[in-house]
């Protein structure tokens, strides 16, 4: 049996956006890799500060992508070439011009399809329950405090040592956050 | 930060240097331009017919610069956004090089009766369809409406860039709403005017085809032709100060979307074209097909289709690929040598119907414009600051750098 955490992570509560890059920065540095950092609005170079580098939303977005065109082609090349071939104005069955628009659309919809299937079993929303919220100082985050987690399944996390870290980044204050 | 060494690998060449280099930049590319001119100028006794062809194509590829240049800032006036940041300058300065372009316009007028077989007085008594034409497509009205053209866009260019010295000089946040307020009509008057010029320019060698996407094709070429420039550029700066605290990865992936957006733009507007012509089908529309996708022109054609559309599109689509500066810009002069291709495509075939003939002229006439053009170019650059400091839209950008 895999012993269960008490804790979920550690939060730090930042007064200004530079303060949580910053923050962000030296603890990713620092070697943590399970980290996530929280704002009211969007922050640039927040998400590389976090080591956040690739997600697998593109390839699946572009792996949808082509089956959605081969999808398209393939029912009109079946239809017109294969199971029901018609004589329209001399032109050959395999008319490829005319198969396209729709080779298109479906590569749309399956590259979108894909993409927001994938985004949402990778971010794991909706999800009614989060740990963060354990800490009453959280609501913050969506009015004007900048949080960072730590979590506890970070290989390096420590309960004490990665407190003590993280006052060390001079926080307005760091919460323990119950699972 | 692992985002500030992809940045800049080196540590960044001073101001001074950067114009020491420009300086040399100007007087290589004044000399290389130079000596193309000669070697077209003389082999113009010899084929003259050649050098009007060779010269409308080299011509037709390096108006893109300066025409899609002022398109794209003032898209980037109108919208706003840091994506712009790196490459205003770059295009401001490009724009201004329109008066030249208009003089080296100057040669097609001598060569309208070799080139347009509507100002050949003979032709046009043989066919009423030209005759019909002859009310529009005629050599006086030409050289006018070309006049008019340059006349508005220089104007246009003049505007927009001393509404940006102003704004360099004072600081005034009120110059943004202006020229704002004043990009908007500027892209519909471009439209209208390139449509015009297009139909003047390239589509009437062949008089009795029209296509009405022609215009916006063009469009789309000029804007990927200097969107590229303007990222090559770009990348080139990016090793000196003052650029080199300015851009960052994420700018470069910007502009790597918008570069991925003009090509998607490209192949919708090129297949758009010849999905309608391929459907309808009639012997007036299909002969400008029939000329380019059979013979030696087949062979450019599919070159286009993968290298105008299939391998920017999968490049393009990699994040890791516009973020990574060299990245971008090989591929930026990948497409601008491409447009290249597409422009020759465009107009080479009402010459030559069957095969495609490369000439010793198809190669310096584009050079001897080139030449010229990227001097005047650098000229233009050095004359004004490279980061545009006042833009209220930028501002935060430079709080944030150091």
């Amino acid at each position: 049996m895999m012993k269960r955490k008490p804790v979920y992570g550690l939060l730090a509560e930042f007064e200004t956006p530079e303060a949580l890059l910053d923050a962000t920065q030296k603890t990713h540095a620092a070697g943590y890799q399970r980290i996530d950092a929280f704002s009211p609005m969007p922050i640039e170079g927040l998400s590389e500060a976090c080591g956040f580098e690739q997600t697998k939303v593109a390839p699946a977005t572009f792996i949808g992508g082509a089956i959605g065109a081969s999808v398209g082609f393939g029912i009109q090349y079946y239809a017109s070439v294969i199971n029901f071939p018609l004589n329209i104005g001399g032109r050959p069955y395999n008319s490829w011009p005319s198969f396209i628009p729709i080779t298109f659309e479906l590569t749309i919809l399956g590259a979108s399809i894909a993409c927001l299937v994938a985004m949402l079993a990778l971010n794991g929303l909706p999800s009614p329950y989060h740990p963060v919220f354990n800490v009453p100082r959280f609501a913050l985050a969506s009015r004007n405090r900048f949080f960072l987690c730590v979590k506890a399944r970070d290989k390096q996390f420590q309960l004490a040592d990665t407190r003590q870290f993280l006052e060390s980044l001079a926080p307005f204050g760091v919460y323990e956050i119950e699972t | 930060m692992s985002a500030a060494s992809n940045c800049a690998p080196v540590a960044p060449k001073s101001k001074e240097q950067l114009l020491a280099d420009l300086n040399s930049c100007q007087w290589r590319a004044l000399i290389i331009g130079i000596m193309a001119g000669i070697i077209c100028i003389v082999d113009a006794f010899f084929s003259p017919v050649q050098f009007f062809r060779s010269y409308l194509f080299a011509l037709v590829f390096w108006i893109s610069f300066p025409l899609g240049g002022m398109a794209i800032v003032m898209m980037n006036h109108l919208t706003g956004g840091l994506w712009g940041l790196p490459i205003r300058r770059t295009l401001e300065a490009a724009s201004r090089t329109l008066p030249l372009m208009l003089i080296l316009f100057v040669p097609i007028f001598f060569g309208m009766r070799i080139l347009y077989k509507w100002a050949q007085p003979a032709a046009v008594r043989a066919d009423h369809v030209l005759q019909y034409q002859h009310i529009y497509l005629n050599d006086w009205f030409f050289v006018v409406r070309t006049i008019v053209y340059f006349a508005i866009w220089i104007f246009w260019a003049w505007l927009l860039n001393r509404w940006s010295a102003e704004q360099d000089r004072t600081g005034d946040r009120r110059i943004a709403t202006r020229l704002e307020s004043f990009s908007g009509p500027g892209l519909v008057v471009y439209g209208l005017l390139i449509t015009f010029g297009s139909v003047d320019w390239v589509m009437s060698l062949e008089p009795h085809w029209y296509s009405t996407i022609y215009g916006l094709l063009f469009m789309v070429v000029q804007g990927l032709a200097a969107l590229s420039f303007g990222v090559y550029v770009a990348r080139r700066l990016s090793d000196y100060e003052p650029i080199a605290s300015y851009v960052n990865p994420q700018r470069f992936n910007d502009l790597g979307n918008l570069l991925l957006t003009f090509v998607i733009l490209w192949a919708y507007l090129a297949f758009s074209q010849f999905l309608i012509i391929w459907s309808g089908n009639t012997k007036m529309e299909i002969g400008w097909y029939m000329i380019r996708a059979h013979g030696g022109w087949a062979g450019l054609a599919l070159f286009l289709i993968l290298f105008h559309f299939f391998a920017p599109f999968v490049i393009l689509l990699w994040r890791n690929v516009k973020r990574r500066m060299n990245t971008i810009a090989g591929v930026a002069v990948g497409l601008m040598f491409v447009s290249l291709v597409d422009v020759y495509w465009l107009v080479a075939p009402a010459f030559q119907p069957d095969q495609p003939k490369l000439h010793l002229l198809d190669f310096a006439a584009p050079t001897a414009i080139g030449g010229i053009w990227i001097a005047v170019f650098c000229r233009e650059l050095k004359r004004r600051p490279l980061l545009p400091v006042h833009d209220p839209d930028f501002a935060e950008a430079f709080a944030h750098g150091d």
